[in-house]
């Protein structure tokens, strides 16, 4: 149990998929602008790194790994998420249209989220068990949507400030992501 | 539709199968010289190959490899490979050389993703000059500390979680090569 | 003459990290040192003239429907390709970039050129913008390195120019690639105004 709580709190906090691994920015200051858009990116990303997670390390241990055949890992792994994305799409659009209507939008986006690739090609060379992957990759989503909701939370608050004309938009909004980057750097060396 | 797809991906795999073989030896041999150059830089003065005889010990729940240093049929010393989790990002990977009586030979970072300019120095910091080297010291009598843990090797200048790592892998690996010489004297 | 006016093009109008701010992700992540920055550029460049060249020589054949997936198989199979020759011919490059070079399939730049030039283009011109828009790329990525490295270290490509303890670290580590690329951004934005 305890192994399992370390996981959580490196991957949500230490970490920090965005702050400190770099994945998943293009999202980050793309669907940044508005918090109700940022959680509902947020819960997309978690769904489908949690499942494709499960998916690809069990594809990873079971397939390529029997047959020697770890050099297909990358593209085996993107065809994964961009089948997964697009099932749940559908799947989305006939059991709840309304959920369809609030994280739709989101979901072509995840396909190129270089976070969900990115776990789960770092849970197989990390070597991780099957429930150890999971815990992270649900972990590393959970550190995703709270670094978006923080920064959409603050651009919010940034739109109203006087901000001189080539620093509007990006890089003021980069700067603010330095400076929370910094405040992440804090939880550096624990667990 | 389908046809299309299967197709691609089957190219592709043909296509990648057959580089992955005809790359094969020259990856191998990448890996391997690695291992070769840090093995050579931690111990000297041998005339086998310590990588093609490297052997595992267990201490503890721990498996370490060991490379075996011999000049004509005499042991004379061997290369521990050892890592610790606790530094400030992540596995530090080290090879540590030791002679016969324990003492530290010489060692090499294999692999770390710790900060660079700070814990990214170990793998300088501790060959430098006065208490902060770790060559020649013995770890067997006494396991090495970072003097603000009450030891006597000078920890890199704030970075002292990765230096505590450093020092518990070559701790571990000194305890590995203990190991292996009372296997080997039995 | 259409061939460099279309690496002009897709280098400097249309710059990938500046204009367009896609391929974030190893913009901030490989870009501590010049050299390191460079390698991803060009490493990147290269996988991106092989896939638009080969996106627009089967543009034909791929139905309407499915060309994101096949253009995604095409990407991964160069990228898994540059992967393999990295591990064997430069294995210490390719441990510095680590995981960013399997992620070069998840790269926007590399399925934003396919869909928006190559799937409409010819091979040339489509080898033309690859170009153009690596080009931009790795300059950009460079410049980011070198700024990074300079401010944190003192030095640039390895080359000590003042006291690596006068360096202020903050820019080697993860706020300062940040902070430098907004810097960057609005820099280009000025000049270009």
């Amino acid at each position: 149990m305890l192994e399992y709580l370390a996981i959580i709190i490196t991957a949500i906090f230490v970490n920090n998929i965005v702050f400190s691994q770099f994945l998943g920015i293009c999202p980050f200051l793309g669907v940044s602008s508005k918090l109700t858009n940022a959680v509902g990116m947020g819960i997309a990303v978690m769904v489908v790194t949690v499942i494709s997670t499960l998916v690809t390390s069990l594809l990873q241990n079971l397939v390529l790994v029997p047959l020697e055949m770890e050099y297909m890992q990358t593209i085996l792994f993107i065809l994964v998420i961009a089948a997964l994305v697009q099932m749940l799409e559908i799947i989305m659009k006939k059991v709840s249209p309304g959920l369809y209507v609030a994280l739709g939008v989101f979901l072509p986006l995840i396909t190129t989220n270089c976070a969900v690739l990115g776990v789960a090609i770092m849970v197989t060379q990390k070597g991780m068990s099957l429930g150890e992957s999971v815990v992270y990759a649900f972990a590393t989503a959970v550190g995703f949507m709270m670094a978006l909701a923080i920064f959409a939370g603050i651009r919010e608050q940034l739109e109203l400030a006087d901000v001189p004309r080539p620093m509007r938009g990006v890089p003021v909004a980069l700067i603010t992501a330095g400076i929370l980057a910094m405040a992440f750097m804090g939880f550096a060396g624990i667990g | 539709m389908v046809i299309v797809l299967t197709v691609t991906t089957m190219a592709a795999g043909f296509l990648l199968g057959f580089v992955y073989r005809s790359t094969a030896e020259a990856r191998d041999k990448a890996a391997n010289d690695k291992l070769v150059a840090a093995v050579s830089t931690v111990v000297s003065g041998f005339d086998n190959d310590p990588v093609a005889e490297c052997t595992t010990v267990s201490v503890g729940n721990r498996q370490y490899t060991v490379y075996p240093a011999r000049k004509g049929d005499a042991l004379t010393g061997c290369a521990v490979e050892s890592s610790s989790d606790k530094g400030f990002s992540g596995r530090i990977t080290i090879v540590v050389g030791f002679d016969r009586e324990g003492n530290i030979l010489g060692y090499d970072v294999t692999s770390h993703a710790e900060t660079p300019g700070l814990g990214a120095k170990m793998g300088e910091w501790f060959r430098g000059e006065g208490p902060r080297s770790v060559v020649g010291r013995n770890p067997k009598a006494a396991p090495l500390r970072v003097s603000k843990d009450g030891g006597n090797v000078d920890g890199i200048t704030a970075a002292t979680i990765s230096s505590r790592a450093f020092l518990e892998a070559v701790n571990s690996a000194a305890e590995a090569a203990d190991t292996y010489y009372s296997q080997f004297t039995k | 003459m259409n061939f460099f006016k279309t690496i002009y093009r897709s280098a400097v109008l249309e710059n990938p990290t500046f204009v367009l701010l896609l391929g974030m992700c190893p913009t901030l992540g490989t870009t501590s040192s010049a050299i390191n920055g460079m390698s991803m550029g060009l490493a990147t460049t290269g996988v991106l003239i092989c896939s638009n060249g080969a996106i627009s020589a089967i543009k034909n054949l791929v139905p309407d429907k499915i060309r994101i997936p096949v253009y995604i198989v095409v990407i991964a199979t160069f990228v898994t390709l540059l992967q393999m020759l990295m591990q064997a011919y430069t294995p210490a490059l390719n441990e510095s970039l680590g995981i960013f070079i399997p992620l070069i399939v998840v790269n926007c730049i590399l399925l934003g050129r396919a869909e928006a030039f190559a799937s409409r283009n010819n091979v040339i011109s489509s080898i033309a913008d690859g170009i153009g828009a690596g080009l931009g790329f790795t300059v950009a990525l460079t410049l980011l390195g070198a700024c990074r490295e300079f401010l944190g270290s003192g030095s640039i490509a390895s080359l000590s120019i003042f006291p690596e303890s006068w360096g202020a670290l903050l820019f080697i580590l993860a706020p300062g690639a940040f902070i430098m690329l907004g810097f960057l951004i609005a820099i280009y934005r000025y000049l270009r105004r």
